[in-house]
């Protein structure tokens, strides 16, 4: 008799024991909504916030700050953002989308909340026209994010390396060696022919994005989609010439190979296995995040071949599921401001896109210590109000993944450059179609 | 995992007691309250298996984009856009070759394993936990190390080629390579689990068979292959279709195994990309596209579902084998 109790007691039991712990699972993460408010910040790379948390935890003594991400790569990062967007939940209460991402996430603006409606109309004059208008959806009616940075570019290089391969040091000297990217080519072949056992590149996908949207922002103004947003990936002159240059410098023997954010990529840094990078301002925090204290002093900057360039920068948004907008929207304001922005740049080099910021002594005066106190305001700074944007397409994250993909495959020697350029121009058809 | 299921017989009248509504009671106790015990375990299936296998199918039905308000409905447009779809029979070939490199010497390693610990070592019982140590260690831990073992320049196993006057591989951007590569990892974490599964089954072997055996004059070796091995049979069988089971739904491993930019693609060239990365790829970054990632997570499952078949159709008739008519006397 006293079997059939006890067993069913046992089945209720793993049955409640079951549903508690279905409950706690979803149950879990939410905060009350009195006391403390605490604000989860979503990043990538190096955005070089955390002084500025202190500062405004301390203005605002309800509010806490945790900030999840640095160090991450994109590729880590955009796929979750994306995720918890679309679950409607699991979003910090202000998120970094960089500019690639931005077109795919304006497409839906309903994740985000309308920062127009919240009295950000009155910053527009704090940033660059380009970047401003980069936020906007297409109809202009509501306004996705607020502009962090620019990526103005320059091309950092190792001194040490250089001197070891007879090539000058000096950054103005240097910047001389290099007016057009055959004029780069040529001084790597003489560097490689110095055997100092370091590759003159880290990878040529990182190359050619430069040069890719170097070339774009000095003539069409876009890359792969044109501003009808229709693929141009094979019919754009600006394309075909970035391959071209990246194919000669391959050709040359100058990449390391390294490809770029790989954990090789980062061991190359450390190791000290190459001697230039091309260099958007955001890339020096992350030069200095994997090459470490011990290469301080041994990199310096100088410009970039060719004509300027913008590659990369990113937008600061709010997602609708956050459950603090208000607080969320402040804080978001308090990072874009030109204060805000100066802070950054001074932590971990983030160009400014505030016009504001980049007039303002605290840049155009600044140096940074680990590129052997190059003077970063003026290096990045000066060209930045004049940069020219290159548009993103809708699936331009998608394409240009394809098109790096076969610069990559010619770079390991798995396709020759005509097979390469076959392969971008079909996949990223593909792609893009998807 | 088993589960005791010893059906009682029914419950006999209670001694003594033979009021009306205590009758019922126990009727309705006999008939019901074993459904009430397996509910749980279809419960929680209906939650965690049933419904999300119904809402995967029905997404890739639709044009679903991640981040959409709108999904229309495309019908089997995604499917036979899949069947088309060279990338997906890439990554199809590529979880087979991934599996079979890797099941088939993992299963042979754990056999001879197996053998070893069955017999009269020292320190038997420290010799069986150690070879399960690898399988309590973290996947995304060990595929991270193994990654940068198998590194092109600053790998340890290129240096040890280096060392013995070899050329160095691309083990990330070579197909075969990184197959063997990631091979490896699955058969590091494997090998001892599936060891331990055979040793069990080895142990329920008779010993007078051996002694027999040996009586008759057969060496090691040879009452290994003659006894060991045809007793062990549904037991490989078992290990096998665990392999199957891992080893076609391969993520961890190979997209740990690839980092820096877009690790999804599993190398350059997709070498070592198996679908579910494939799946993953296309229903998260950098695609999006929800409804073809579930139609390729369908496709998935009905392979998944054919080889299952395969090995249930080994099984029965290596089985059988011994006994034609088998099938009539057991209870399983």
């Amino acid at each position: 008799m006293a079997v059939f109790p006890r067993r069913r007691l046992a089945a209720v039991a793993l049955a409640a024991a079951t549903a508690l712990l279905v409950t706690a699972g979803c149950g879990g993460g939410d905060e009350p909504g009195d006391g403390p408010v605490t604000l989860t910040v979503d990043v990538f790379g190096q955005f070089g916030y955390e002084q500025l948390y202190q500062e405004y935890m301390s203005a605002n003594p309800g509010v806490k700050i945790v900030e999840r991400g640095t160090g991450t790569n994109l590729d880590e990062y955009s796929p979750k953002l994306t995720q918890w967007l679309a679950a409607g939940r699991g979003a910090g209460d202000v998120v970094a989308i960089e500019e690639g991402l931005l077109v795919e996430y304006k497409a839906n603006p309903a994740n985000f909340v309308n920062l127009l409606d919240h009295g950000a109309a009155d910053l527009k004059g704090n940033f660059l026209e380009w970047k401003w208008n980069a936020g906007l959806t297409a109809d202009g009616k509501q306004l996705i994010g607020l502009g962090t940075d620019v990526g103005g570019i320059a091309m950092c290089y190792r001194k040490d390396l250089f001197q070891k391969a007879g090539l000058p040091t000096e950054r103005d000297e240097v910047s001389k060696l290099w007016p057009t990217w055959s004029d780069y080519i040529a001084t790597g072949e003489k560097f490689v022919a110095a055997k100092t056992g370091a590759s003159f590149l880290d990878a040529a996908t990182n190359t050619f994005n430069t040069i890719l949207l170097q070339t774009a922002g000095n003539s069409s103004g876009y890359s792969y989609y044109d501003t009808s947003e229709k693929l141009v990936v094979d019919s754009n002159p600006a394309v075909r010439q970035a391959y071209d240059v990246t194919m000669d410098i391959i050709d040359s023997g100058l990449s390391g190979k390294y490809g770029s954010w790989s954990e090789e990529w980062v061991s190359a840094f450390k190791q000290s296995k190459f001697a230039t990078i091309a260099c958007p301002a955001w890339m020096t925090g992350v030069i200095e995040a994997n090459a470490g204290t011990g290469a301080q002093g041994k990199w310096d900057i100088a410009q970039v071949p060719g004509n300027g360039g913008n590659w990369g920068g990113s937008h600061l948004a709010v997602p609708k599921q956050s459950k603090h907008q208000a607080e969320a929207i402040k804080l978001a304001k308090f990072l874009t401001s030109a204060k805000g922005q100066i802070g950054a740049f001074k932590a971990k080099g983030p160009l400014p896109s505030s016009p504001q910021a980049l007039d303002d002594p605290a840049i155009t005066g600044a140096t940074n210590a680990y590129f052997s106190g190059a003077p970063v305001g003026t290096i990045f700074g000066t060209g930045a109000k004049s940069l020219k944007p290159v548009y993103m397409g809708p699936k331009n994250q998608a394409v240009r993944t394809e098109v790096e993909n076969a610069v990559r495959t010619v770079e390991l020697g798995q396709r020759s450059p005509a097979q390469g350029w076959t392969d971008a121009v079909a996949n990223a058809k593909k792609a893009a179609a998807k | 995992m088993t589960v005791q299921l010893d059906a009682r017989p029914p419950a006999t009248p209670a001694t003594g007691n033979s009021r009306q509504s205590s009758g019922r009671l126990s009727r309705f106790d006999t008939r019901f309250s074993p459904y009430l015990y397996i509910a749980p375990f279809f419960l929680i299936f209906g939650i965690f298996g049933a419904y999300p296998l119904a809402y995967t199918f029905w997404v890739s039905l639709h044009d679903w984009d991640l981040l959409g308000a709108d999904h229309p409905f495309v019908g089997a447009e995604n499917y036979t856009r899949l069947l088309a779809d060279v990338d997906f029979w890439h990554a199809l070939v590529n979880t087979l070759g991934i599996f079979v490199i890797s099941t088939v010497p993992q299963l042979l390693a754990a056999l001879w394993l197996a053998n070893l610990l069955n017999r009269g070592l020292r320190g038997r019982t420290g010799w069986r936990m150690a070879v399960l140590v690898p399988n309590v260690t973290s996947t995304a831990a060990v595929a991270i190390v193994f990654g940068v073992l198998f590194g092109r320049e600053f790998g340890m196993i290129n240096w040890l080629l280096d060392l013995v006057g070899l050329d160095a591989i691309e083990w990330k951007s070579n197909r075969l390579a990184s197959w063997v590569a990631i091979s490896a990892m699955v058969d590091w974490r494997w090998t001892g689990y599936n060891a331990l599964i055979l040793l069990a089954a080895m142990q329920a072997i008779p010993r007078d068979l051996y002694e027999a055996a040996a009586i008759d004059g057969a060496s090691r070796a040879r009452q290994f292959w003659s006894v060991t091995v045809p007793l062990l049979k549904p037991t490989i069988i078992f290990c096998a279709i665990i392999a199957t089971i891992g080893g076609l739904q391969l993520f961890t491993e190979p997209r740990m195994f690839h980092s820096g930019t877009n690790p999804i693609r599993g190398g350059p060239l997709r070498e070592s990309q198996t679908l579910t990365m494939y799946m993953f790829e296309n229903a998260f970054a950098p695609h999006y596209n929800f409804g073809y990632g579930s139609a390729v997570a369908w496709l998935l499952f009905a392979l998944i579902a054919i080889v299952a078949a395969v090995n249930v159709l080994l099984l029965r008739r290596l089985g059988g084998g011994a006994r034609p008519n088998a099938r009539k006397g057991t209870t399983r």
